[in-house]
């Protein structure tokens, strides 16, 4: 069941938008602050909550790479593998991050605590190579750093 | 030298408060649009600025701006593409960060000139700093009247939103970027019609770059004439131009349109680390041409960069050097434009992925003497005209010039034995490649 508060924020997005549907990336967005992922069952209340069919909804949740619909942990990794990290050698960052957590891309640390995914692009590639956990962007990473940068996420 | 988009912008890159903002002339241009022009008189004054949009395609945004019905119906939206996301770009990111209140006095000033009533800022969900920046500027606005009903006692209403997306490079591109918006998958839409006339919600709707819209106060407060001063070339403004790769100092500056990438390179970014040299560049973001040391003297603006065979594009350059490994820097972006293919039409979703295997087939040792020729067939078949976005055309850019400017890197991969090899292909298979190529 979505919460109170779930459909207390969608119904404001709807409010911005001519018809319900147009809303549900903004939905989308707003379950999974909520719930980290969007579920099987996430997804088919909130195309009924806006009046369009499951099928329909997830054609477009997995459109979006940050729309998540499997479940992630409880930070999220996302090594920026684009052109001018890769001139600065974001490869070595990546295989040091690999072998830090154990895990590979798309994969989820056993006790939940990070997912890693690569992502494009990061909009500072003066500062190359860079990352982002959760809402945080690091820039100018080395090898050196990152036991620190990861020890600040619990 | 003049810099009006970042002279005010701190060393640290706080964003100014509306307070400190008005006190450096801000809004200024909000009260003498609405008071003292007509929304004809800002829009000819736009388009005598010569100002070329600075999203990418570099389109006149006085005369993208005559395009839409002035005596249409409300609702009417003006949208800002704040969706920064070709690779090597890195240029509104400072604006939307540290300078919200430019572009928000902008998008009044050409939501006024349009007519529009309603505004939406598209962000990318990286920005997230952005995103608090400008929700709080923003805010200000609302509380200071230059936002909402009846703006400063003109009569003239306007509501901004700030739309943060989920992701996909595909969300730039216009109208895609405009079904995004309505909760659609990002495909992009033919044209005509054309945004302008049935755009978001089948409403007339401009869509314009961070850019290009924080042009627009100044524009409008010292005129079409010193707008064109600022540049040394017929391109008018200044431009933000950057540098990424393996430079001494990487970076961001606000330039006089038509300086040289020469002065780039060197002056501003400190010429190459020591012991590299410079091999070419992408000009303008991941979607442009190599240019080669022999255009180091070429002008930076729309029309020496087009004349030079490359485009401004987003005027942040990428540069390669001579021991990175020219095949491993064009598949990083071809597997970038596989990825974020929306996968509407054939060529582009077929061959991007097809180009990635050739060229980690390259890399591996594994090539065939075939492959360049398909490389060179992929250049012209998902060229312009033949796929329905810009998305697998710009891809092509770097890749058919690297052909044209380094071919020799990618002949070195394919080893003697294995073009021998390449001969003993399936005679069907061959004829096929054959009669496919020749096409072309
Ligand atoms: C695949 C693709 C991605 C694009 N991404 C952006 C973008 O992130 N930001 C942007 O301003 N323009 C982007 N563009 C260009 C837009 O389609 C459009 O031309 C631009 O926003 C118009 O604004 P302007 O006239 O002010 O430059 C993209 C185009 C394509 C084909
Ligand atoms: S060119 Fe590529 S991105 Fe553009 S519509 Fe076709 S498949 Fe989609
Ligand atoms: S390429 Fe990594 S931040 Fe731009």
């Amino acid at each position: 069941m979505l919460t109170l508060e779930e459909v207390h924020e969608i119904d404001e997005a709807v409010k911005v938008v001519p018809y319900k549907k147009a809303a549900c990336i903004e939905a989308l967005k707003i379950v999974q602050e909520h719930r980290r992922w969007i579920s099987d069952e996430s997804l088919k209340e909130i195309a009924a909550h806006l009046d369009m069919s499951a099928e329909e909804l997830d054609s477009v949740a997995t459109f979006y790479n940050m729309i998540y619909r499997k479940p992630v942990g409880r930070h999220i990794v996302l090594l920026c593998d684009s052109i001018s990290c890769w001139v600065m050698g974001y490869e070595n960052i990546r295989d040091a991050v690999m072998q830090r957590l154990e895990i590979n891309y798309g994969e989820t640390t056993r006790d939940s605590r990070f997912t890693l995914l690569p992502n494009p692009c990061l909009g500072t590639c003066d500062h190359a190579p860079a990352l982002m956990i959760d809402h945080d962007l690091y820039r100018d990473v080395t090898i050196d750093q990152l036991d620190d940068i990861l020890n600040r996420y619990t | 030298m003049e810099r009006p988009l970042t002279e005010h912008i701190r060393k640290d890159h706080r964003p100014l408060t509306l307070r400190e903002y008005e006190q450096t002339g801000g809004y200024q241009s909000v009260r003498k649009a609405l008071k003292e022009m007509t929304p004809a008189s800002i829009q000819s004054v736009v388009k005598e600025s010569n100002l070329r949009g600075r999203g990418g395609a570099g389109f006149s945004t006085g005369l993208k701006w005559s395009f839409v019905p002035m005596d249409a119906p409300k609702p009417k939206y003006l949208i800002v593409n704040a969706d920064e996301m070709e690779p090597g770009t890195f240029k509104d990111r400072l604006l939307l960060e540290s300078a919200p209140h430019q572009l928000i006095e902008g998008m009044i000033v050409s939501a006024f000139a349009l007519q529009a009533d309603t505004s939406f800022i598209f962000l990318r969900w990286a920005y997230k700093e952005a995103a608090r920046n400008i929700r709080f500027a923003m805010q200000e606005a609302y509380d200071a009247g230059y936002l909402g009903v009846n703006i400063l006692g003109s009569g003239f209403d306007l509501e901004m939103h700030m739309h943060t997306g989920v992701g996909r490079y595909m969300c730039g591109e216009e109208t895609a970027l405009l079904n995004s918006l309505e909760g659609k998958r990002a495909t992009p839409r033919a044209k005509p019609p054309f945004p302008q006339v049935s755009g978001l919600f089948g409403k007339p709707t401009i869509v314009n770059n961070v850019e290009t819209l924080s042009c627009i106060p100044h524009i409008i407060n010292k005129g079409a004439d010193w707008f064109q001063k600022l540049s040394r070339t017929s391109d008018a403004g200044t431009k933000l131009f950057g540098v990424s790769g393996k430079v001494k100092h990487p970076g961001l500056w606000e330039l006089p349109m038509g300086i040289t990438m020469r002065e780039l390179l060197e002056e501003h970014a400190g010429g190459m680390q020591a012991g590299l040299k410079f091999r070419g560049a992408l000009p303008g973001g991941a979607s442009t041409d190599f240019l080669v040391t022999e255009h180091l003297d070429v002008k930076m603006d729309y029309a020496s960069i087009a004349a030079a065979g490359s485009r401004l594009g987003t005027g942040t350059m990428i540069v390669l050097d001579d021991k990175t490994s020219v095949v491993g820097f064009v598949r990083n972006l071809i597997q970038f434009f596989a990825q974020e293919s929306c996968g509407f039409c054939t060529p582009c979703r077929e061959g991007l992925p097809w180009i990635e295997k050739i060229l980690r087939s390259l890399e591996a040792g594994d090539g065939e003497q075939n492959d360049l020729k398909l490389l060179d067939f992929h250049t012209k078949y998902l060229g312009p005209g033949n796929t329905f976005c810009a998305l697998a055309p710009g891809a092509m850019e770097p890749l058919q010039s690297a052909l044209k400017y380094f071919r020799a890197d990618f002949e070195q991969y394919i080893a003697a034995e294995l073009q021998t090899l390449a001969q003993g292909l399936p005679a069907e298979r061959k004829q096929r490649l054959i009669t496919d190529i020749s096409k072309f």
